[in-house]
């Protein structure tokens, strides 16, 4: 698998990554070199082996339903460059 | 598979019928104290970002932990939905940029949800049953929530529904009007709420919908389908697929073709619109989220939750109808809300079923729905109703007092019993005082007497008239065997 120069863009722009023209051609060429470098877990037949999806044996830990988190909106909204009553104010967006 | 196209749900376009083909994919919020991945509370409304916990605002570093309660909402609403349930079950990362998405990515199911394929059994008004395919449902976070109109050039988030469990239930494309769609919503709304999984609530935001609607020919492959978002209402739901599907047909009968896109419904103008922002944001690029291990639990602990569960709709309603012998449509009625159905067993119970839900369908309900009150807020207690169905039972009074009895009740409270008595309403079955109350109407009335000989009918008219000179209380039976009688009439 390779990309080409729109995958990168496309890919830059699903991540909102700005990338100038002048990068794609060194940035597919990178992305490509990791691929090709992957590509050779492909040698390996993984037909018949479930998916690994960690390295421990162990099941996903559970939390019992209490609430006990929560009542600081001032410390959520401390970093955001703009608030207003502890709501986040962002660019209008709207449909 | 091409079942057989039912022609009454066929739509007449200027060239001929089209079938409508619907399936939807429902967000119901899951009843819990806190969210599915963090500690803060999921209560509703609540200050600007109070319900926020530091993992539902995306903190560096912050890992999410999974609700135990929610894990079991979302496996009793899949024994509800008679559905397989995925002992192992895996969280993925669905990526897209939003502001009320602080993750930059929403954690949902989506190779292997928690719940696999079951059906729903969906009454529709006309009176078929249909059954709709329930494909899946997956536990995934809500996200927060844009405010648009608090500011002008600005939109304002709240976090406070960020976090909070859905289970997006998928149906199959098997409902083929907007009736249909609507009876599914419904009837999947009672199951969620019998299980109490998911208050219901549609004002709130607790259940919404995605409308998936395409047209085709009778019997031909399915068409491009649209993607109407978030309709908030099962009346919404009805238009929102009426407009869709008549604006797929013109285009096509105009010999144009559907583009397959996500569009919005205006309820204020009952039409849809394209939503062209959400094209690009289709590709989610899912991986499983490494902070999650798979989900995974013991039959044993389905098993236990099966055997928690309440009767459901479907159970109660073939209860209803074999127990007390009501016809299919009032305990359909009946059993459309829990607290309706147990209203009218705590009535019936070592009573005739059939006036049971005779009383409570037609006089309480009705009343009720006129002044906007539930049965939780009823002044009429199943207790009262109950002696009242007694008294009829018993003779004592006679339905149209019962009816008066229920009036008196309802506005000023008391023992029905003790207001007969006081009131004197019991009904006259001493024929004694009938027939005097019979012989007095006869002899101030010679030519009715006469007319009547010729026209039976105008017998009612004598019982008008002995019914007003006994305030009501003449045993209907008793009176219309001595009336016809003394007038010599069959």
């Amino acid at each position: 698998m390779a990309v080409d120069e729109n995958t990168v863009r496309r890919i830059a722009h699903l991540a909102r990554i700005a990338v100038t023209d002048e990068e794609v051609p060194h940035l597919q060429s990178e992305l490509n070199a990791i691929l090709s470098f992957v590509a050779q877990l492909d040698a390996v037949d993984v037909s018949n082996v479930e998916p690994m999806t960690s390295v421990l044996p162990m099941a996903l830990r559970q939390r019992a339903d209490v609430m006990n988190d929560g009542g600081y909106a001032d410390r959520i909204v401390a970093n955001a460059p703009q608030t207003e009553d502890n709501y986040f104010v962002v660019p209008k967006v709207v449909e | 598979m091409n079942a057989p196209v039912a022609t009454h749900n066929l739509i007449k376009g200027a060239t001929g019928d089209w079938e409508i083909v619907i399936g939807m994919e429902i967000h119901a919020q899951v009843l819990s104290q806190s969210k599915l991945f963090s500690g803060a509370s999921t209560e509703f409304g609540g200050a600007p970002n109070d319900h926020v916990s530091l993992v539902d605002a995306a903190f560096p570093g912050m890992l999410p932990v999974i609700n135990a309660e929610c894990v079991a909402q979302a496996v009793r609403t899949g024994l509800g939905l008679k559905a397989k349930i995925n002992l192992r079950s895996v969280f993925d990362r669905k990526n897209y940029f939003y502001p009320d998405l602080p993750q930059g990515y929403q954690i949902s199911q989506y190779k292997d949800p928690i719940v696999g394929e079951g059906e729903v059994i969906v009454d529709v008004p006309d009176g078929r049953q249909i059954v709709v395919g329930i494909e899946r449902l997956h536990l995934e976070q809500d996200a927060g929530k844009s405010i648009h109109d608090l500011s002008p050039g600005a939109s304002l988030v709240d976090l406070n529904r960020s976090g909070v469990a859905l289970m997006e239930i998928v149906s199959r494309p098997d409902m083929r009007s907007s009736e249909e769609a609507k009876a599914y919503v419904t009837k999947l709304r009672t199951i969620l709420r019998y299980l109490g999984t998911c208050d219901g609530d549609m004002d709130k935001g607790s259940l919404r919908a995605d409308v998936n609607v395409s047209v085709r020919r009778p019997g031909e492959a399915l068409g491009t389908r649209c993607e109407i978002k978030n309709v908030n209402s099962i009346r919404f739901i009805g238009q929102a697929i009426e407009y869709e599907a008549r604006r797929q047909i013109g285009v096509l009968e105009d010999g144009g073709t559907i583009d397959q896109e996500t569009r919005l419904f205006d309820a204020n103008k009952g039409e849809t619109r394209s939503m062209r922002s959400k094209e690009e944001a289709h590709d989610y690029r899912y991986f499983p989220d490494p902070d999650l291990l798979p989900l995974t639990f013991e039959q044993a602990f389905v098993n236990g939750l099966a055997t928690g569960l309440p009767e459901l709709p479907d159970a109660k309603k073939a209860r209803f109808v074999s127990d007390y012998g009501l016809s299919a449509y009032d305990a359909g009625v009946l059993v459309a809300e829990r607290e309706t159905a147990d209203f009218f067993e705590e009535v019936a119970k070592a009573r005739d079923g059939k006036a049971a839900a005779n009383w409570v369908i037609n006089e309480l309900f009705g009343r009720l729905n006129k002044e906007g009150l539930t049965v939780a807020t009823s002044p009429v207690s199943a207790h009262q109703l109950g002696a009242v169905i007694d008294l009829i039972g018993e003779k004592v009074i006679s339905g149209k007092i019962a009816k008066d009895l229920f009036e008196i009740v309802w506005t000023e409270g008391g023992d029905p019993r003790a207001i007969v008595e006081e009131r004197g309403l019991k009904q006259v079955t001493d024929t004694g005082a009938i027939e005097a109350a019979v012989d007095a109407i006869i002899a101030g009335n010679p030519d009715k007497v006469e007319q009547v000989k010729l026209k039976p009918t105008l017998l009612g008219w004598f019982v008008g008239q002995v019914m007003k000179s006994t305030g009501g209380k003449a045993n209907p039976q008793a009176l219309n065997d001595i009336l016809k009688d003394k007038l010599g009439i069959e």
